[in-house]
């Protein structure tokens, strides 16, 4: 693999790389989608911090990435000895455009059918994203059967194959990040609701940020191996940070008064089902485990909620004001009066 | 270079592209050639092909290529007939180092380009079959040929922003094509050094500034043009780049990118009107350039000087008409909306599928997918026919077991139809200025839709109502009848016309095709939606109306019929993102020939 632009040094765009932080701080929120222009460094985003996570105990050899110490794994190899541990990078995984769908749930292996006439299932990339990132470049021109079968695995955490001759189950809990450009068509909305955080990316306008961006991509290009080191001690930074938050995720508390606050600002926005509330409250939850807070807050409601919301709301079609302009509208309204009260 | 910076051809540059790309080719992502086939895109091919080393492979990609095939993986046929599995190197690991052709790359599958721009990105490539997940390096560079005609026939975005260069040789005329001598050593001598060149900050910013300048959003371009500078300045056997690298590589990459022409201000006084910069996150060691941009205002004015005499006329004359209007990398309002189906239209690959619904079988991947497990069904009907001695009887064996599992179905794509829907203010006003010329102007447009094979359909709306006079039709003759019948006079319901085309926008759209809205309009309404006269009431519907369509995504275009064209279209369109058009003293023929510009310029 050639070397990755570390994350670190990715210029500006501080909200997705926020989105990104959170949802693998939590992989249950359930994937982030990013919608903007072209040339934003999007791919370059969720591969950098695929490449910053520490890397994972998978049972060696397994094509499933199976982890060692979870319940389901066996403890004996086939031949009687202990199953060896390797560690592996958390993987990327693309899901091209056009995809079949053998390739991405799975399929007869060819090779053992021809070669040997044994009938045995060949993972797909399904699979082998198990425990890491579902990368989805256009995934708003992604074909519909293929968004139903995403939708199926991504919710049940599950990829159940029944095929003539095939029957196969195995784990697949992935992070899904999609990415797109909204004006080249819309995401169906079953599968926008599906994304537990939303960014919308823009190319930076001002000169100063646009400059830094094409010096740094041009200095890394020359000597990757240098720049990389320039950057190693702030991604390791971020790295401990992560990992931190990971541990404190399930120490945080969500009071009452949290749970309130979300239920409430879910129904101002009049957003669609319970999805909304109970990912706008894991994500406070794990930016409250990353800014090493012991409680969830207002102020990473009021930080997360764009984040959370924006894309699960219904379409207001005469009032044309975006929908981070709308969420963030309802947040001030709902937390700006009880400051005061609070105050007497 | 070998041509004149300050007035640069069109086959010029196109040399200069070759050269650098050659010097160059796994580092500046490729060129894309818009060009007929013929002697002059031959010219250009052969003489590139003949400046890169032999080590340097060069292979092309056919336009319907599959999976296998592209990234590599089993082959099909060597394995079957060897009965164990042959692997083989795909067409993106094979071009490991040299440069790959795209034939017909406006009509390639978005699929097709997804892995290869995915290729390209992440310099690796992947089997398409192996779950391991390693795959081999790879970089080269790209050739797209383009050979759409029509402006909706373009190569797709994502690619266009990955490739360095971008050439029109369709205006190139065969007697202008000579092919440069001589550079082969030059281009050798700069391969081995080109790494080594140097960038001096203040190009990269001059190069920035120009590329913002230019309204070009992508941050791909600005990197680009700069590795151009840096092959440019290793061909001149410079180590550092100067200002004519800088020049040339903005004239190469960012001219053709232009989304509007600057105007004569220098750029920097241009970063204040910028909406809200975001914060820069800059590293406390990185050197401050705002002095240098500063002392630097000369560079980036020579060179968006140079730019501009570079932009291709036919993309100069669009910008002129789209005025500021950022074009939108949407695609255009003719090619409809492509639908996947399962009876007419292109191939577009398979899917797994019974034969219920009339659906047509691909009988090679059906047989593909059957192959796999001929050995395994053999083994079966032995085990069966050793179970039960009748089996054999009643069952001859049969030579290719194909199950229902198996079935492969061929699948479509069409381009679904186009209906533009014009929308015809017939109000008293509107008759008085010139209702004539817009009825002459859009006969003119509907001439232009019939060329094309796309419905027409036509709204007018007075005194109190909007009526569709013509639904959707192909019909030329009929559609000049009911125009050429059409009164003027009374009201303006602006808002019924605009709420009328919305509502036949969706039908047309529920019908698989794709519409596109022209208002002739002079903006003044004066009857409201619920049919009362009053002009406040009834320009603030109107602009209701107008955002319902915008937010519908429905192309777009006012005209401004007015002889004074006031801020009432204006804020209409803006209201409609539509592009707008005052028109104030035009004939019917100049008329068409601007709204077809202008729905050019959008696809640009």
């Amino acid at each position: 693999m050639p070397t990755l632009f570390p994350f670190s040094a990715i210029v500006g765009q501080d909200e997705m790389k926020l989105a990104l932080l959170i949802a693998a701080t939590d992989p249950s929120i359930g994937g982030v989608l990013v919608f903007g222009d072209r040339g934003t460094g999007k791919s370059t985003a969720v591969r950098a911090l695929a490449g910053l996570l520490p890397p994972m105990r998978v049972v060696k050899g397994c094509r499933y990435n199976t982890d060692p110490d979870s319940k389901n794994a066996d403890t004996i190899s086939k031949t009687g000895a202990p199953v060896e541990v390797e560690e592996v990078p958390v993987p990327v995984v693309d899901l091209p455009l056009g995809a079949t769908e053998d390739r991405v749930v799975g399929a007869l292996d060819l090779e053992r059918a021809l070669s040997h006439g044994e009938k045995a299932f060949e993972p797909g990339l399904l699979a082998r994203a198990h425990r890491g990132f579902l990368y989805i470049d256009e995934v708003n021109l992604l074909e519909d059967h293929l968004v139903d079968l995403l939708l199926d695995v991504a919710a049940s955490g599950e990829n159940v194959v029944e095929r003539e001759g095939l029957s196969v189950r195995h784990a697949a809990r992935f992070v899904l990040v999609g990415s797109g450009n909204p004006e080249e068509g819309e995401l169906r909305p079953q599968l926008l609701d599906r994304f537990g955080l939303s960014v919308e990316v823009k190319t930076p306008t001002d000169i100063e940020t646009r400059i830094e961006v094409v010096r740094r991509r041009d200095n890394f290009e020359r000597d990757p191996n240098a720049f990389v080191g320039r950057y190693k001690q702030a991604d390791a930074r971020i790295r401990s940070e992560l990992e931190a938050a990971r541990k404190r995720l399930d120490t945080i508390v969500v009071s009452d008064h949290a749970l309130e606050r979300g239920a409430r600002l879910c129904m101002a926005l009049g957003t669609d089902g319970l999805r909304g509330e109970l990912t706008l409250l894991r994500a406070a939850r794990a930016l409250a485990a990353f800014d090493g807070d012991r409680e969830v807050t207002d102020a990473h409601l009021m930080r997360i909620a764009p984040l959370a919301l924006r894309h699960r709301l219904r379409r207001n079609p005469l009032d044309d004001s975006g929908s981070t302009v709308r969420v963030e509208r309802a947040v001030r309204e709902m937390f700006a009066p009880q400051d005061e009260r609070k105050a007497v | 270079m070998h041509h004149d910076p300050a007035n640069p051809t069109a086959w010029g540059l196109a040399m200069q592209a070759a050269v650098l790309f050659a010097i160059d080719p796994t580092r500046l992502g490729g060129v894309a050639i818009r060009a007929r086939p013929g002697p002059v895109r031959d010219r250009w091919m052969s003489f590139f092909v003949s400046l890169l080393d032999e080590t340097m492979p060069v292979r092309r990609v056919p336009l319907h290529v599959t999976d296998e095939r592209l990234l590599g993986g089993l082959d099909l046929a060597a394995t079957l007939k060897a009965g164990k599995p042959i692997a083989e190197r795909g067409l993106l690991a094979e071009a490991h180092g040299g440069v790959m052709i795209l034939a017909g790359a406006e009509r390639l599958e978005p699929g097709t380009i997804a892995r290869i721009t995915s290729a390209v990105d992440q310099g690796h490539v992947a089997f398409a079959r192996d779950s391991s997940g390693a795959g081999v390096p790879t970089t080269f560079g790209i050739i797209a040929l383009d050979e759409g005609i029509a402006d909706d026939e373009r190569v797709s975005a994502p690619l266009l922003d990955r490739l360095a260069f971008l050439l029109d040789l369709d205006v190139v005329t065969h007697r202008e094509a000579i092919i440069l001598e001589h550079v082969a050593d030059d281009i050798r001598q700069a391969r081995a050094h080109d790494q080594n060149v140097d960038v001096p900050d203040e190009i990269i910013v001059a190069l920035c500034q120009t590329a913002l300048a230019m309204g070009i959003e992508s941050l791909r371009a600005p990197l680009l043009a700069v590795r151009v500078a840096r092959a440019a300045a290793a061909f001149e056997g410079r180590t550092v780049v100067n200002e004519d690298d800088a020049t040339a590589a903005a004239q190469l990459v960012l001219a053709p990118r232009a989304t509007r022409i600057p105007a004569d201000a220098p750029p920097e006084q241009e970063t204040p009107d910028q909406p809200e910069p975001p914060s820069p996150d800059r590293d406390a060691d990185q050197p401050s350039d705002e002095d240098k941009q500063n002392d630097d205002p000369v560079l980036a004015d020579m060179i968006l000087e140079a730019v501009k005499a570079a932009i291709p006329a036919g993309l100069l004359a669009a910008l002129k008409m789209g005025q500021e209007r950022r074009a939108r990398q949407r695609s255009s309002g003719r090619a409809g909306v492509k639908q996947k189906s399962l009876r007419k239209g292109r191939p577009a690959g398979t899917r797994r599928g019974d034969l219920k619904s009339g659906a047509r079988l691909n009988v090679v991947e059906t047989l593909r997918a059957a192959a796999a497990w001929q050995p395994l069904r053999r083994r079966e009907a032995d085990y069966r026919a050793a179970a039960n001695p009748d089996y054999t009887m009643s069952t001859k064996p049969r030579r290719v077991e194909v199950r229902k599992d198996d079935f492969r179905i061929a699948r479509f794509k069409q381009n679904s139809e186009s209906t533009t829907i014009f929308v015809v203010d017939a109000s008293g006003s509107a008759a008085l200025n010139r209702l004539a010329e817009a009825k002459g102007a859009v006969e003119l447009l509907l001439a232009d839709c019939y060329v094309r094979r796309d419905s027409v359909a036509l709204i007018a709306f007075r005194g109190k109502i909007a009526e569709l006079l013509l639904p959707p039709t192909r019909s030329l003759a009929r559609a000049k009848r009911s125009l050429a019948g059409l009164p003027g006079g009374g009201g303006t319901p602006l808002a019924l016309g605009i709420d009328a085309a919305a509502m036949l926008a969706d039908a047309v759209r529920r019908k698989g095709q794709t519409p596109s809205v022209i208002v002739l309009t002079d903006g003044r309404a004066n009857i409201s939606r619920d049919g009362k006269p009053g002009r406040p009431q009834a320009e603030a519907d109107g602009l209701n109306a107008a955002r319902a369509l915008a937010l519908a995504g429905v192309r777009s275009l006012v005209i401004d019929t007015s002889p004074h064209p006031a801020q009432q279209s204006e804020r209409l369109a803006k209201a409609m993102d539509a592009v707008y058009l005052p028109l104030p003293y035009a004939n019917a023929a100049t008329l068409s020939n601007a709204v077809k510009a202008s729905t050019r310029a959008r696809t640009v």
